[in-house]
């Protein structure tokens, strides 16, 4: 199931949505382009011979030294990453999409990168994308109701971003 | 004649046009189960809509993880799910295992069982005396924290602390069972399995705790699997997944040879193993008695479970072992585990460079995708079939904020 048949599949039904895969991690994954995220996810849950009915989480992991002396050292580039775990209820097998983004849209500070919404292929991602788009800054383009869930309305910033900065005062509350 | 109509407030009542109204529930609002915030846009009694508003105890959790090594982060655990602090020990432990694909002791194995599963008891206790409260019957809440209390009493024994435990940890757990405590839960058990006969006549079988919660906010199979749904919350609408079977194997080992069946209803009936009182005619698969009834279910499976815990836990050589260093390296590379809390399934995924402290932690938690639910179940219900509901997905709010 988690071998290259299965990507070969997902190579043919959505053309240029595969653009990497790590078949041997301990949790193998593929990476798919951000424009064709939607598609492939759309070809896993409803189409595919493993129906990944379920969306179990989305995490955006951001990649940047902020450290001058060991970002000196690093070997990758600064991105964001998103990782989608998939799930099948049925076949009780998971599956991890990787999508690699800039950390600013047009390399613009300030301007959120974007990623289309899978919010109508499982309406549970609702929340999740919510979160994601609260604490690591990613738009998700054609989400219904995209505003921030954890953190208050006029809070500023992505706290999970590794070069955010924490306010100092918010309406009067002292923060550090 | 026509004075005396207009004078009479039963027929000014028909000309009152009823306007939608937005009601504020919470987040100071004792059925809330914490600081949850429910917005209802309400007509009449009727509810057309609901707006969950989470966000009150966020704490940074994830953030507060990337400064701190892997084993220091297990206290940040127990207060996401805080009164099932256990089952997150445990599942952060294993996420950590898994990416350093490390294996602790067979008895430290049977240990973890034992106390995740005991903790099961625990939290299923709250979360049925709590229904209780929602529901406006108050003694089911005292008889369930009556035994919760001694569940605690021995965790302090084995731990020495009565919610936010850190008791299992990476490598194992810190440190081995008291003398005379495995008797101690016999006894408790001994004592306990009468006492669920007490909950079926408060709760379970109870006319009115039926009326006010079978065919209330029914949640249909595929909508419960697309919201990403877990848990009891999962099983009581006839989906038959369980982590401890269908999970990954490192979590499923440690359950090997273990009996037990999982708590969902398969072709119009529960397990038989045991008895337990029969569903009631007016009862709907998805609905918010069978979300319950799978909780009280699992409070006799997870006693079973001890029980087989004790004996190959006393029946193991060796010894739990030794936790891992605080700063032991973990290799570079992510990892993503689930396990089966009583809530439903918890997710840890934890990317590292190659350092003791991580990357990235992330927390996927299973009141967050169960709450997620709500807006749907609560479409066109009663103001006072809202707590029935909210209450039947045992959520904490500890775990949705992190």
């Amino acid at each position: 199931m988690r071998g290259p048949s299965f990507l070969e599949q997902l190579r043919d039904a959505v053309s240029g949505a595969v653009v990497g895969e790590n078949l041997t991690a301990i949790d193998p994954w593929i990476n798919i382009a951000p424009d064709r995220m939607a598609d492939a996810c759309r070809w896993l849950a409803k189409s595919s011979p493993v129906r990944f009915d379920s969306l179990q989480c989305i995490t955006a992991v951001d990649w940047l030294e902020t450290d001058p002396k060991k970002a000196a050292k690093v070997s990758w580039e600064p991105r964001l990453e998103l990782v989608y775990h998939l799930w099948s209820t049925a076949s009780k097998v998971s599956l991890v999409l990787k999508c690699t983004l800039p950390r600013w849209k047009d390399g613009v500070a300030g301007q959120l990168p974007e990623v289309p919404s899978v919010t109508g292929v499982w309406r549970g991602a609702d929340w999740h994308e919510r979160e994601v788009y609260d604490l690591s800054g990613v738009w998700f383009t054609g989400h219904p109701d995209l505003r921030r869930i954890l953190c208050p309305e006029d809070w500023e910033g992505y706290p999970l971003r590794k070069d955010y900065e924490q306010p100092l005062e918010y309406h009067g509350i002292r923060g550090r | 004649m026509s004075q005396l109509v207009d004078d009479d407030p039963r027929i000014i009542e028909f000309d009152v046009r009823t306007d939608e109204m937005l009601v504020n529930m919470g987040p100071q609002h004792p059925s809330t189960h914490g600081v949850l915030r429910l917005v209802l846009r309400t007509d009449g009694e009727v509810v057309s809509q609901v707006e969950p508003h989470i966000g009150y105890l966020h704490r940074s959790a994830e953030k507060i993880g990337e400064n701190l090594t892997h084993r220091q982060w297990i206290p940040y655990t127990d207060r996401m799910d805080y009164l099932a602090a256990m089952n997150m020990n445990l599942g952060w432990a294993l996420a950590v295992e898994k990416l350093m694909k490390y294996e602790v002791t067979e008895k430290a194995s049977h240990l973890r069982v034992l106390i995740a599963e005991f903790c099961r008891i625990a939290s299923h206790l709250v979360g049925m005396g709590a229904y209780g409260l929602d529901l406006g019957s108050f003694s089911p809440f005292l008889y369930a924290f009556r035994e919760r209390e001694k569940i605690l009493d021995l965790f302090e024994e084995a731990c020495g602390a009565r919610l936010t435990y850190s008791y299992i940890t990476v490598g194992g757990l810190t440190a081995d069972l008291p003398p005379g405590w495995l008797s101690r839960c016999e006894a408790f058990l001994d004592q306990f399995e009468p006492v669920i006969k007490e909950y079926h006549t408060l709760l379970t079988t109870n006319a009115i705790f039926v009326k006010r919660t079978a065919g209330i906010g029914v949640l249909s199979r595929d909508l419960a699997i697309e919201y990403g749904c877990s848990g009891p919350v999962l099983r009581g609408s006839g989906v038959d997944q369980d982590l401890r079977r269908d999970g990954e194997s490192i979590y499923t080992a440690m359950y090997d040879g273990y009996a037990f069946e999982v708590a969902v209803m398969k072709d119009g009936h529960y397990p038989r193993d045991r008895q337990y009182p029969a569903v009631p005619s007016d009862a709907v698969l998805g609905d918010c008695w069978h979300r319950f009834f799978v909780r009280m279910l699992e409070v006799m499976q997870s006693m079973d479970l001890v029980r087989q815990a004790i004996d190959r836990y006393s029946a193991s050589k060796g010894t739990i072992g030794e936790p891992l260093k605080l700063t032991e390296k973990m290799p570079v590379g992510d990892a993503y585990l689930e396990t089966e809390c009583p809530k439903g399934q918890m997710g840890f995924y934890l990317v590292s460079d190659g350092s003791a402290i991580p990357w990235r932690v992330r927390a996927r938690s299973s009141s967050f995708s169960n709450l997620a639910v709500t807006h749907e179940l609560c479409r066109g219900c009663l103001i006072a079939d809202v707590p029935a509901i909210v209450g039947s997905l045992d959520i904490v709010m500890g775990e949705i904020d992190r």
